[in-house]
């Protein structure tokens, strides 16, 4: 059988779904392997990086092109005279050369042809790699967090010098802190709390209150000796800021208890700012607006870092140096997260801790197993309060100056957003986001180096756009993984093999 | 006080059910119906759609407070008519009994139904904790007896020798039910990965490790195929055996409440209609006509067609 030429055959004679083959062997009817079109092949890797390359120039090309007039001419006033022309070629060509990497990367990674699209409920890969290197990446972060002071002092020569990165440190640490006891409430036992910085503030006025209480003082003067409050108020007031916080945590857990969802984050909004408000108001306490100042300053455990005799420094033979205390309080922040952390480890292998990611699958089965859900959720808000109230307690003896500003709903939200960006009940996940978030945030203030003249000249202020690229950096991590950088869990215990569960799997909780 | 219910005069009580009601604002869900389950046995509950199993359900393991009715649970052997009536009339939620003890379902909250009386449920629309692995769900299961020494026990904290041990033992337990449900392979794979029929059989398992007296199954054949429905009776068959656990379920599927049930009450429209042995309910005319859908004085023409 011969078939007649393409041209010839009348739209519509032709089976539905066979191509004319031209030509086929005669006797072989269409379908047999004879006939079968040849399978699809992989198109040739160095065909797809040519071709990546040449689109990437390509659209530079254009992009330069495009840009030369909007961008590369100025008209600028100088003084009482006529228009001036300046040039920005310099900045041209970088937005060129964004639009080709970006080009060249996307046509590599996510354009690229015969890409398989992940479907299945497996652990992604990033999640295994996660889950491969997990056992190292512990380690190799405590280490990283016990050696960054001194990496600091060397290389930014000398202690005065690294004030500002060991600061730093200080400063992701608390939010690593905070986000790993927010982790507990939000995380682990699933119920939405807008209101955590509530116990920030217990543990902070708490604190400072306590410690510059003259009664107080007067008391320790009268029976332990003269400025023995002083030295020692942070020590003995720690536990007594994180017992108070867990007090407030089931305070605000009894009304909130029988609310689920939206409903219960509105409530824990409102607590936050219920607290912060009393703080302004009630002045005779808490001094209102002005807050509370001379909050006396750690010691190590007794010994003040001053430059007296009997100071830190003459003590253990050193020159004195103000960093000293300031390398302490890196120490204790560390100390107190790396508390929280073996806390939460512990709690999650006991009953209390599977009971709290129960009550995040399902409320109702838990009942039906005789698990009491009220006690369950208040031990669960008492004890992410009492690590927020550690941490409150700590930012007061660090700054040494509290008031309600601090504690307004926006540090809420960015310790909610690092849990939810790490990936809620995810330890190492919400440490990463900690980093990121605000050690990000900080880093954009460096960004110096675009006020270079062939970029956007010495006018630009690019501290202003901080949370512009900070807000874009949050969306495209939330797209990319909606569930948090690490969104899969990890059972608490195994038989065989510990696998890591499936964020598609794992519920949210929020009631 | 109404005394039990004539029928079950010579079976050992466990829960004895009496003129429970339930009303959702006007409708009246469950009307006085008073049954018993025995000891030891399989009760089963049957009914169309909508005839208020699940109300009675609810109503037992304290998930709805019944409008009216008593719900009496008792450990140990059955209550004397006097002890009931004393505990009804004291006010309290629970007494001691001379052979063991006497819960009043309806006055104790859902949480504490499973604690104290007790009382496992499995859900008609399963609800294991899809997240969490098979193992862990069943190391749940077992909060009570794990936290009998306190919610932050220190021994726990710290991970002494004796919390070792009390884990190994839960550990084992879980371990006995894996094997009694053939999943011991996939213990750490996540619940919400089981096929459906695992996942009904985990749900039974999970409810065992709570150590109940009673077991309430929520149409546990539902969706399973003949293979699976074969495989659920050997398991309820040896839970009655090997296990101090009496049995009530709810279910449709009619060779499972045949071949395994003990005995049977049919519910329409939240009335009993009939109470007895399979044999029996399986004989009555009114059980037939409700099934089948006919007037009371056709159903021997019926019962005469189905050969039953």
């Amino acid at each position: 059988m011969v078939h007649p030429p393409v041209a010839d055959i009348p739209p519509g004679s032709l089976p539905s779904g066979s191509l004319p083959q031209v030509d086929v062997p005669s006797g072989v009817p269409n379908g047999l392997p004879g006939a079968a079109p040849p399978p699809p092949v992989a198109p040739h890797r160095g065909s797809v990086i040519g071709s990546a390359v040449t689109d990437a120039i390509v659209s530079g090309l254009l992009t330069g092109l495009l840009l030369l007039p909007l961008v590369g001419f100025r008209a600028t006033e100088s003084g009482s005279g006529p228009l001036g022309l300046t040039y920005r070629f310099g900045l041209v060509a970088v937005f060129a050369a964004i639009v080709a990497v970006l080009r060249l990367v996307l046509n590599l990674t996510v354009w690229r042809r015969g890409r398989k699209v992940k479907t299945g409920t497996e652990p992604s890969a990033f999640a295994a790699l996660v889950q491969k290197a997990a056992p190292a990446l512990r380690p190799a972060f405590f280490s990283f967090a016990i050696a960054y002071p001194f990496l600091a002092i060397l290389l930014s020569g000398g202690l005065s010098p690294s004030r500002y990165w060991v600061d730093l440190g200080i400063y992701v640490l608390t939010y690593v802190m905070l986000g790993w006891g927010l982790n507990i409430v939000v995380g682990l036992a699933g119920l939405l709390d807008l209101g955590y910085v509530a116990f920030y503030a217990v543990g902070a006025y708490t604190f400072a209150l306590l410690s510059t209480s003259v009664p107080l003082n007067e008391f320790f003067a009268g029976h332990l000796g003269e400025g023995f409050w002083t030295a020692w108020s942070f020590w003995l007031c720690l536990p007594v800021s994180g017992i108070l916080a867990a007090f407030w945590g089931v305070i605000l857990g009894f009304p909130v208890l029988r609310l689920r969802g939206d409903y219960l984050a509105i409530v824990t909004l409102a607590f936050g700012e219920i607290i912060r408000l009393v703080l302004i108001n009630w002045v005779s306490l808490t001094n209102g607006g002005a807050g509370i100042s001379s909050i006396p300053p750690i010691s190590f455990f007794g010994v003040p870092f001053n430059s007296s005799d009997d100071g830190f420094a003459a003590r253990y033979g050193l020159d004195f140096d103000s960093m000293h205390r300031i390398i302490f309080l890196y120490f204790v922040i560390l100390g107190l997260a790396v508390l929280t952390a073996l806390v939460t480890i512990r709690l999650r292998q006991m009953p209390v801790g599977r009971a709290w990611e129960a009550l995040r699958e399902d409320e109702i089965a838990c009942r039906s197993l005789g698990i009491n859900t009220t006690l369950t959720k208040l031990t669960a808000f008492a004890t992410g309060a009492m690590f927020g109230g550690f941490a409150g307690a700590f930012f007061a003896v660090r700054v040494r100056f509290v008031s309600p500003e601090s504690f307004t709903f926006m540090e809420s939200a960015v310790i909610l957003a690092i849990v939810v960006l790490g990936g809620m009940g995810s330890q190492m996940g919400v440490a990463g986001a900690a980093i990121l978030l605000i050690g990000g945030m900080e880093m954009l203030r460096n960004l110096s180096f675009l006020k270079a003249d062939f970029l956007f000249g010495p006018d630009f202020d690019p501290s202003l756009y901080r949370m512009l690229i900070f807000g874009f950096a949050m969306v495209a991590v939330m797209v990319w993984r909606p569930r948090g950088l690490v969104s899969s869990r990890l059972p608490t215990v195994f038989l065989k093999e510990r696998k890591a569960v499936s964020a598609s799997l794992v519920k949210e909780g929020h009631g | 006080m109404a005394s039990l219910d004539p029928v079950a005069g010579a079976r050992a009580p466990i829960l004895a059910v009496d003129h429970l009601s339930m009303r959702f604002g006007g409708l009246i869900a469950v009307n006085d119906v008073s049954f018993v389950a025995g000891r030891g046995e399989v009760t089963a509950v049957i009914g169309p759609n909508g005839a208020g199993k699940t109300t009675v359900f609810n109503c037992i393991t304290g998930f709805y407070k019944p409008t009216t009715g008593r719900l009496a649970l008792f450990h140990g052997g059955a209550a004397t008519p006097e002890e009931l009536d004393a505990v009804t009339a004291s006010g309290l939620a629970w007494g001691r009994t001379a052979a063991g003890a006497l819960y009043l379902l309806e006055r104790l909250p859902d949480h504490k139904v499973a604690s104290w009386a007790r009382v496992a449920r499995t859900f008609q629309n399963i609800r294991l904790f899809s997240g969490m692995t098979v193992l862990e769900n069943l190391l749940v299961a077992q909060h009570m007896s794990l936290t009998s020494a306190g919610l932050l026990n220190p021994a726990a904290l710290l991970n002494l020798p004796s919390w070792k041990r009390q884990q190994k033992g839960a550990m084992d337990k879980a371990l006995y039910w894996l094997n009694q449900i053939g999943l011991v392979e996939r213990a750490d794979d996540p619940a919400g990965d089981l096929p459906y029929g695992d996942q009904r059989r985990l749900e039974i398992a999970r409810a065992m490790c709570t150590n109940p007296v009673l077991l309430c199954l929520d149409e546990p054949a539902a969706g399973l195929n003949p293979r699976e429905s074969a495989a659920l009776n050997e398991l309820l068959l040896s839970i009655r055996r090997d296990h101090d656990t009496s049995i009530l379920l709810i279910e449709h599927d009619m060779s499972v409440v045949m071949e395994i049930s003990d005995h049977v009450v049919v519910l329409e429209y939240g009335c009993k209609i009939a109470d007895g042995t399979p044999d029996e309910v399986r004989n009555d005319p009114k059980v037939i006509a409700s099934y089948l859908g006919v007037e009371e004085d056709e159903a021997a023409v019926v019962e005469a067609e189905v050969g039953a």
